[in-house]
């Protein structure tokens, strides 16, 4: 695993090599297409901004991943940790380098859901597991609001692309979206960078292994939404309400936290708030930022967020480490519980040192220049008066505990440890100890990360470069005063930490409410409705489901159609002829009958009225295809339904739903009927959208080699669509088969169908009813013509109305009239194959008909060829119908011989129909 | 002719649920088929309808006069005719099989799968 630290570092020194060109201003780019067509694209663009933050995220990911091979040791499935760790330091680089907003959204899901993962490490802990969940519906939620935020934001600049959007010239300010594009915006950036009153989930994530805690949930991934603010500053801001959101939140978040972390005593819990605190002063000075047009001097709070930033990874990776190394030796984190380690621990100690005065903002450290930077900006003429007692009330606690974490573990008595304490290998130490002196070295030598990597920021962040240089050491003697004071109340603070604890215990007591209860209450409440509405829909009655659907369907069309206002007043009523009239009111005539009915002939007459009427209404409309297939169709069905309600009670001894309930039904069927029938009428009053008919009629000669268009579009242009349905066709058919294998509970012993008993008992039972001297010899003479007409109509198909499925369901009637004269085993006998194997071979002739095209000329699946073959035109199109012609076949022929066997020889309710 | 067409889907659509929402496996079943009835013509009619002119090219034509009816809900229509005559078989076998093994075709007494408690209950009550 320790092989996996050689990536992070190749990648930083890859970033090093660019520092040159882009601390000048330059933008390297590359790119390559995502998703064109919706202007979304993997591009990556390196500017000063982006490089800081890769810096920081693989310089810091190498010592995070030598330090995790060395504490994770004793871990379970510790391939898989590094996977995820590795994994989220790609999504980060991913997230900081995107050119493309959309894009960035996507990396930025990659790392929440990596730290989902690596917070539930110790998955069979439930605190891990909650706090896992925790981070990731928070951060996840906000997320969601952010890319909406995202996708009005590109809407209203055109593009997706954020160098686009900061080339342009105009700020969103005055854009009438502006508001929600910040709101949703900033509720993404302020939960993953854990803002009050979000912030609860972060101290939560400590749940996490420590090397997960110092990478993630301080160094890098929760600097996300720092990141993303400053990003989007040139765009969004400037304005009071970025301003006054960001100092506002930004500043009750880092106080609030600065000290509740006094009050903390486990060392994770501690440094989480702390981090939260950094978190905070970073937003406030980002919206502290007031807009500058590059003339004068504005004040340096960009500069000021990122310097605290930079120096605040630095320490705060160092101290997590630490406070792994100590856990690691003496098996607690407990501050209460430790101390005396300096002298078993002096390296372990010395890098505490170091970081701590960082944390402390002492000189000589980088967070003293931080710290300077914030104090000399808040003293700056052109921000908010209180400014500089926010990052007081916020730098006293940190500083003092700073203090404490310096000493505390350290100095004084040592306790009883349940192992011997000792230093732990150079893995463990490794990284504090060089982060810890980066600190300090980039507080003595300021020139090269302030010149090269903080101020080039700056002017990406600010849009424009300040004309003074920056003097690190220059304070003025305000910020200088102002830190002296803060050094002296961390100092008493320290003093008197035991009162202040307890103080705060005492505060802590009085607080009804947090964000983490919020959350639980928030938790239970959804649980709450989601059982109470599953108690209230799901009642397992059916009629129940039907009648939520249906009420549902007719109410959203009703009010859909009555808030768009869009039902035309039917205009071409007086077309309608004698014939057209008369097929309406069979129709509703033929309804009623179903629907009042007792007998169940009448219903199955009914039926087929209805059908054949829709028959006649396709005829006379110019759709003889259609027509031609619904007449078959309806045949079929009335002989099977004929069949099968044989067997079924009648409907005299029926149990009808309660008056009452009836009155309802009746009431959500005719709301449904109405508001059906007004959506038609509104859909048939705009005007049609001729586009693809068109080219289907313009490309159905030159492009298909047909004039049958529906056909053409069947077999041809759309054969992938009938392929699925033929699919569909072949999976009722074994679907049927199945369901008409012997059940559990079948106490006649039936036979499967299509075994010679089946067809042996059916045969008898036919041989007993079925002996009309007439019919049997008009069908011994009927069914070849019939055969031959289905070939007929399958090959016409191209040019005249047919095809394979109208010719199919015809041999299928020619089949099954045979099976009902002589019986189904004399109409297998005419097959000669089992119609599932006819079916099979069907769906094989059309998917091979697919192939031939690849085959020949790697054109797509299913692309149409053509030849012609001794003076006889042939194209796999008609290859392909002809696999219809059987799937039908085989498919009708399943139904209906499989329900003749099983019901020949079945017991049922002879009585009436 | 759209408008009358969209009268009697109206009609049908009424039908369906009103016999879907009986508690007889056999009417939901003639529900079904109306279903499909209603669907097909709603494909049909947002397609525009013309009288008596098929979608067939002349021989020797390559393209079709300009009033031709619409070719595209044709086909849409006639593969769904035959799959929803598979999915009708399909039920209609189902209620066979279903009243061969619970010996009811009430589907308020077919509880094999969810059998009664106290919310189901309360849920027959409530659709009577």
């Amino acid at each position: 695993m320790r092989l996996a630290v050689a990536l992070p570092i190749v990648l930083f020194v890859w970033f090093c090599t660019m520092i040159p060109a882009v601390s000048g201003g330059e933008v390297l780019v590359w790119g390559t297409a995502w998703l064109p067509q919706q202007g979304i694209d993997l591009d990556f663009a390196v500017d000063a901004l982006s490089l800081l933050f890769a810096l920081l995220i693989t310089g810091i990911g190498a010592f995070i991943l030598l330090f995790a091979d060395e504490y994770m040791k004793g871990y379970p499935q510790r391939g898989r940790f590094t996977l995820f760790l590795v994994s989220f330091m790609l999504a980060m680089l991913g997230l900081v380098l995107s050119d493309n907003l959309i894009a960035l959204f996507v990396f930025w899901e990659l790392t929440t859901i990596t730290s989902f993962l690596l917070i539930g490490y110790s998955h069979e802990n439930a605190t891990a597991r909650r706090a896992a969940l925790q981070g990731l519906l928070v951060t996840g939620a906000g997320a969601l609001a952010m890319l909406a935020g995202f996708v009005v934001l590109g809407q209203a600049v055109g593009t997706f692309s954020l160098r686009e959007m900061l080339a342009g010239p105009e700020r969103l300010a005055d854009h009438p979206h502006y508001t929600a594009i910040v709101v949703l915006v900033l509720l993404g950036a302020f939960t993953k960078s854990a803002q009050f009153p979000f912030h609860f989930w972060l101290p939560n994530a400590m749940a996490a292994p420590t090397p997960v805690s110092a990478y993630l949930h301080s160094a890098t991934m929760v600097k996300a939404g720092v990141f993303l603010l400053a990003r989007l500053t040139p765009l969004l801001g400037g304005t009071a309400l970025w301003m006054g959101t960001l100092t506002a939140v930004g500043a009750v978040t880092a106080v609030y936290s600065a000290v509740v972390s006094l009050g903390k005593s486990d060392l994770k819990q501690v440094l989480a708030y702390t981090t939260v605190m950094a978190l905070g002063t970073c937003v406030l000075f980002l919206g502290a930022a007031a807009p500058g047009s590059g003339e004068g001097e504005p004040s340096r709070a960009v500069l000021a967020a990122l310097a605290f930033l930079v120096a605040h990874a630095l320490y705060k990776a160092a101290l997590f480490m630490v406070a792994g190394t100590i856990e690691k030796a003496t098996g607690t984190r407990d501050l209460t519980r430790l101390g005396g380690l300096a002298k078993a621990m002096p390296v372990t100690f010395a890098a505490a040192v170091a970081a701590s005065v960082s944390m402390a903002g002492v000189p000589p450290s980088v967070g003293f220049i931080g710290k300077e930077l914030l104090y000399t900006v808040g003293f700056a003429p052109d921000t908010i008066a209180s400014l500089p007692w926010a990052v007081f009330f916020a730098a006293a606690p940190i500083a003092t505990i700073a203090i404490v974490l310096a000493t505390r573990p350290f100095l004084g008595p040592a306790p009883v440890y349940r192992k011997s304490v000792r230093e732990g290998p150079w893995a463990l130490w490794c990284g504090p100890v060089v982060l810890g002196v980066v600190g300090l070295y980039w507080g003595l030598f300021p020139e090269f990360p302030f010149m090269r990597l903080l101020v080039p920021a700056e002017t990406v962040v600010n849009g424009y470069a300040m004309h003074t240089a920056h003097a690190p050491w220059h304070s003025t003697g305000e910020a200088l005063a102002l830190t002296l004071v803060t050094l002296a109340a961390a100092v008493l603070g320290f003093w008197k930490r035991a009162a202040v604890a307890n103080a705060l215990a005492r505060i802590g007591g009085l607080v009804p409410l947090s964000g983490d209860r919020a959350y639980d209450a928030t938790m239970n409440g959804l649980a709450a409705v989601a059982a109470w509405q599953t108690r209230r829909l799901q009642s397992g009655v059916q009629r129940h489901y039907l009648l939520i659907v249906f009420a549902t369907l007719g109410l959203s069309l009703a009010v859909t159609l009555w808030v768009k206002n869009v039902i035309p007043w039917p205009t071409r009523v007086a077309e309608a002829t004698f014939l057209d009239w008369s097929l309406a009111a069979l129709v509703a005539a033929a309804s009623v009958v179903i629907i009042r009915t007792r007998s169940r002939l009448l219903g199955i007459c009914a039926l087929g009225v209805v059908g054949i009427s829709t028959a006649l209404i396709f005829l006379a409309f110019g759709a003889p295809d259609v027509a031609m297939t619904q007449l078959i169709v309806e045949t079929l069905v009335t002989v099977i339904v004929a069949i099968v309600l044989l067997k079924l009670p009648d409907f005299r001894n029926e149990i009808w739903p309660s008056k009452p309930a009836r009155l309802r039904n009746g009431i959500v069927a005719v709301t449904v009927g109405i508001s059906v029938t007004l959506l038609l009428l509104a859909v048939t009053g705009s005007p049609p959208q001729p586009d693809l008919r068109e080219y289907f009629e313009r490309t159905a000669v030159p492009g298909g080699q047909g004039r049958n268009i529906v056909n053409v579009i069947l077999v041809d242009f759309r054969a992938l669509d009938t392929l699925g349905e033929i699919t569909v066709l072949a999976i009722a058919g074994a679907a049927v088969f199945a369901l008409l294998l012997p059940g559990a509970r079948q106490r006649q012993g039936v036979p499967p169908p299509g075994t010679a008993e089946a067809g042996a008992r059916a045969q008898a039972w036919h041989g007993s009813i079925m002996n009309t001297m007439i019919l049997r010899e008009t069908t011994r003479r009927l069914v070849p013509l019939i055969l031959v007409f289905s070939v007929f109509l399958l090959l016409r198909g191209h040019e005249h109305p047919g095809g394979g499925f109208v010719g199919g369901l015809v041999a299928s009637i020619g089949f099954s009239l045979y099976a009902f004269v002589f019986g189904p085993q004399a109409a297998r006998g005419i097959l000669r194959a089992d119609p599932r194997a006819v079916g099979a071979a069907g769906l094989a002739v059309a998917m091979a008909s697919g192939f031939v095209g690849s085959i020949r000329d790697t054109a797509p699946f299913l692309t149409g060829q053509w030849g012609t073959l001794a003076g006889l035109k042939l194209g796999t199109p008609v290859m392909f119908d002809v696999g219809v012609y059987l799937v039908v076949i085989g498919v009708v022929l399943t139904f209906v011989l499989g329900i003749k066997e099983h019901v020949a020889g079945t017991r049922g309710q002879q009585g009436n129909y | 002719m759209e408008p009358i067409v969209a009268v009697i889907v109206g009609v049908l659509m009424a039908a369906t649920v009103y016999l879907m929402l009986s508690r007889n496996f056999v009417r939901f079943i003639f529900g079904l088929a109306l279903l499909s009835h209603a669907a097909n013509l709603v494909i049909f009619a947002s397609g525009g309808m013309t009288r008596g002119r098929p979608p067939l090219i002349a021989p020797g034509a390559s393209a079709p006069p300009p009033d031709i009816s619409n070719a595209v809900p044709q086909a849409l229509i006639l593969t769904a005719i035959v799959i929803s005559f598979s999915l009708l078989t399909f039920a209609l076998v189902l209620a066979f099989r279903t009243y061969q093994e619970l010996e009811t075709v009430d589907t308020d007494r077919m509880r094999a799968a969810e059998p009664t408690s106290a919310g189901a209950d309360a849920g027959q009550r409530a659709v009577g």
